[in-house]
């Protein structure tokens, strides 16, 4: 099968371009058997990072037509569908400088993983024996334990892209794995910091991280499990508690979004300077006709703004409470 | 032609503050010979934002709009993006887990419903390419939209995850919107923020990330030549479009570009008026792209 390649360069000065390369392989080679081939036989100079070939270190992530992946894990033929004519686009990890060609430096990375504290911390007296937890737990914490920390959710998160501060999908998917561990003993005080600005709030819920994962981490969706923790520890006081509180009242009370009373419910009604900087954008949609005056009660006052068949809709929400699962009991 | 018709959620956006999309779309159906029966009990789908704090409500809820479009005995029709992810999320959820949909339908059997299964729901732009079909939408465009520069904009959860998102079946639902941009006559703008996230989900938690996540893309975008982009989802077109000037103000971007709803861009192809179309209820004026479509709609 012929693999075609075009791979973006760099060294100490930046980017320079990108080298295309053309080459005959077997028909399951991987993009990492491919790369290395290349470097073997057609030019010497080009800069890769791997180790294991096997989806278990995580060495060696980059971006494949613009999306990031484990080389050693993906097929040629299941990205080009067998189009031989398929260039494959391949660049480094984004988000991150680059040290050279395929390889990132990942400090950043790191930096954000060790600002989670990514290890247990226990409290109290050690028992006796082992530690001892539910095996629903475990099961649980088996998506976050298996990141090999390959960089790829990093790369590819889109709020990182606009702010380098925000802790980003592995760390907080680490975070998960630690918080939601019945062995440590700081669950409140790590969800307080995790809680804080550039924290789990700050996540967009794009799916990036969960689409590009090789290991099924779906770091967004432990994001969410953190939030949820934090709601349930009551920790609020922020904008992202405030938001999902308002949000949720809105449907109980009418249905349907209330629009307009997302904003003051959620960034809150006294802050005025926040409030103000909303007034010119409410204004321009007032002229433009896109503001719903039916929703200008809050919901939850008399006279807000009701779906039909409100009463049924209560019903459901009410009853939904009994779809939650029981928390498992930790065996003494 | 197998007559089309559908379970219609129109979502809380379109009837709320973007009304000019649930207008389009019901001119746009009519136009195309596509039939809706609006579900005007059924609820938000909580946006994955009531799932932060109770998956299981929005489960329930989410649950009931199926079983209320399986009632009438039609697919179940969104035009919404976060809609579509969300729904795909809480469908694949249910069809895995049936100890789980026991449970949930033992709640909406209070009301007589139930929901079996193997509902297929689909976004206003699936419902184009797989059920109508675009060799049919072509033979009817009136105004083909030459010389005009689009670009694609698709929202998060149309695209991701993509596993619960059908693409064994349907591979191509990722280039749809490119698809439909050429079947109306346009050019496809390709710019890397297409599939990207419009920064909607933080505007208040973090608002300049937000307004800098979608300047970015609109400046991207115009800075290819792109004289408009187009979305199927109005949470996209909040922030493209109602927040533009705030994005300009914070990225210092010099940006001014049009933002249309999928079915206002079918709209125009068909030679629907642009007023009817609502395309005057715009934060960024349109002027100038319905300047650029000078063309004369053929009879």
């Amino acid at each position: 099968m012929k693999v075609k390649l075009k791979v973006k360069r760099a060294g100490p000065d930046g980017p320079s371009g990108y080298s295309s390369y053309e080459i005959d392989a077997a028909e399951s080679v991987t993009l990492l058997d491919a790369l290395i081939q290349v470097r073997e036989y057609e030019d010497g100079t080009l800069a890769l990072r791997c180790s294991c070939r096997s989806a278990i270190c995580g060495s060696c992530s980059m971006r494949v037509d613009g999306r990031a992946r484990l080389a050693c894990r993906a097929k040629v033929i299941a990205i080009t569908g067998g189009d031989e004519n398929h260039e494959l686009t391949v660049e480094p990890m984004g988000n991150m400088p680059v040290i050279k060609d395929l390889i990132n430096d990942m400090e950043l990375f790191w930096q954000k993983m060790r600002s989670v504290d990514p290890y247990l911390k226990p409290e109290g007296v050690e028992p006796e024996g082992e530690y001892r937890v539910p095996n629903e737990t475990m099961l649980d914490l088996t998506h976050a334990m298996n990141c090999i920390m390959c960089g790829a959710c990093v790369s590819d998160c889109t709020v990182l892209e606009v702010d380098k501060n925000f802790t980003a999908p592995a760390a907080l998917a680490k975070a998960y794995r630690v918080v939601a561990d019945p062995r440590d003993g700081h669950s409140h005080e790590r969800l307080q910091k995790l809680s804080e600005y550039s924290g789990i709030w700050d996540c967009t819920r794009c799916n990036m991280c969960v689409e590009v994962c090789p290991k099924g981490v779906a770091p967004m969706n432990r994001i969410l499990q953190l939030r949820e923790m934090a709601i349930e520890e009551g920790i609020g006081g922020n904008s992202g508690v405030r938001h999902t509180n308002i949000f949720t009242k809105s449907i109980t009370d009418g249905g349907r979004l209330n629009e307009i009373w997302m904003v003051p419910g959620s960034v809150g009604m006294f802050n005025v300077p926040r409030l103000m900087k909303e007034m010119p954008g409410a204004l321009k949609m007032l002229r433009a006709g896109k503001l719903p005056f039916e929703q200008l009660i809050p919901p939850g006052a008399p006279g807000s703004a009701k779906m039909k068949g409100m009463d049924r809709v209560r019903n459901v929400i009410r009853k939904s409470a009994s779809l939650k699962a029981p928390k498992p009991v930790v065996e003494e | 032609m197998a007559e089309l018709k559908y379970a219609f959620w129109p979502g809380c956006v379109s009837k709320g503050a973007a009304p000019e999309l649930y207008v389009s779309t019901n001119l746009v159906a009519k136009a195309l010979g596509i039939e809706l029966v609006e579900l005007d009990t059924a609820t938000c789908t909580g946006a994955g934002v009531i799932q932060e704090q109770n998956p299981e409500m929005a489960d329930a809820l989410n649950a009931r709009t199926f079983a209320l479009a399986q009632q009438l005995g039609l697919p179940l029709m969104n035009i919404c993006s976060t809609c579509q992810g969300i729904e795909s999320m809480v469908q694949d959820k249910l069809t895995k887990r049936p100890d789980y949909l026991e449970k949930v339908n033992a709640i909406l059997a209070d009301e007589g419903l139930k929901y079996t299964p193997g509902l297929a729901i689909k976004n206003f732009l699936w419902v184009l390419v797989e059920d109508f079909g675009l060799d049919r939408l072509k033979k009817m465009v009136k105004r083909p939209l030459s010389g005009v520069r689009v670009g694609p904009f698709y929202g998060c959860y149309i695209l991701r995850p993509s596993q619960i998102l059908g693409k064994e079946e349907f591979p191509e639902r990722d280039t749809y919107l490119e698809q439909v941009i050429e079947a109306v006559g346009a050019t496809v703008v390709d710019y890397e923020g297409a599939k990207k996230c419009c920064g909607f989900p933080i505007l208040t938690v973090n608002r300049e990330n937000s307004l800098k996540q979608t300047g970015n893309h609109i400046h991207e975008a115009q800075d290819l030549g792109a004289d408009a982009l187009v979305s199927p989802c109005p949470l996209c077109h909040l922030n493209l479009d109602a927040q533009q000037p705030a994005a300009k103000q914070v990225t210092k971007h010099d940006i001014e570009l049009p933002i249309l709803h999928l079915p206002q861009m079918i709209g125009l192809a068909l030679g629907i008026d642009s007023k009817e179309l609502r395309l005057n209820h715009h934060v960024v004026s349109t002027k100038k792209l319905m300047d650029k479509l000078t063309a004369p709609v053929a009879r």
